[in-house]
């Protein structure tokens, strides 16, 4: 998918724009999205996921290519961290869980709670 | 910034109303998540790209009893930051990491 068929969808789907206009919505959502993370500013999207800024300290490396060590500077870094509701939409239940009852869901939810509990 | 606060910063620079930039954002995400659903990743040009990655079924831990858990095998998004945007990003580091309310819930 590309930013064209975003745009082709919000044409068809909520009426009342232009293609132009559209297209240009489109870019305003992400120029928006992109402004508040160039502040520092993380995003939470509910049922989408988050866009958490992290800085990392200087650290050794290693050139990849010739082994050669390296310092990586210190740096600010953008991750995303899907929704479970996202993370569930990609997953539909009975696909692939054998034994997926309650206690299966009951531990997978356990696991989510950990998880976030990293950041 | 949430949701919500994308939705009234769309409305103030989009000159649209509420309801109509709610109507936009969540069309915007939907079809994102709908292409990632059908396997298909995301390219915008940039910002960044989403694929979504298969991952192997693997025996894991309930972290509270240590007892193992098998984990299905799933899909998983994933981001990769635009060049763009990654350098954007890193040039904020004089600023501190701001984010609306708390942690990190959906």
């Amino acid at each position: 998918m590309t930013k064209a068929e975003i745009v082709q969808a919000l044409y068809s789907k909520v009426g009342g724009f232009s293609k132009k206009e559209s297209a240009d919505i489109v870019d305003l959502v992400f120029d928006m999205m992109k402004e508040t993370l160039g502040r520092g500013e993380k995003i939470k999207i509910s049922g989408f996921g988050n866009f958490v800024l992290r800085d990392k300290r200087q650290r050794p490396g290693r050139n990849p290519q010739t082994g050669d060590p390296i310092q990586i500077s210190e740096r600010r870094v953008l991750t995303f961290k899907a929704s479970q509701i996202l993370k569930q939409a990609l997953n539909p239940r009975g696909q692939s869980a054998a034994a997926g009852h309650d206690a299966d869901a009951g531990a997978r939810r356990t696991e989510g709670a950990a998880v976030d509990h990293k950041e | 910034m949430t949701k919500s606060e994308l939705i009234d910063a769309m409305a103030e620079r989009g000159k649209l109303t509420k309801a109509r930039a709610e109507l936009v954002v969540n069309c915007v995400f939907e079809a994102m998540t709908e292409a990632l659903q059908q396997g298909e990743g995301i390219e915008i040009r940039g910002f960044g790209s989403f694929t979504v990655r298969p991952y192997k079924a693997y025996s894991g831990r309930n972290p509270r009893t240590g007892a193992p858990v098998p984990v299905p095998p799933k899909r998983l998004p994933f981001f990769k930051v635009g060049k763009d945007l990654k350098e954007l990003v890193n040039n904020s580091r004089h600023l501190a990491i701001t984010g609306g309310d708390d942690g990190d819930d959906d």
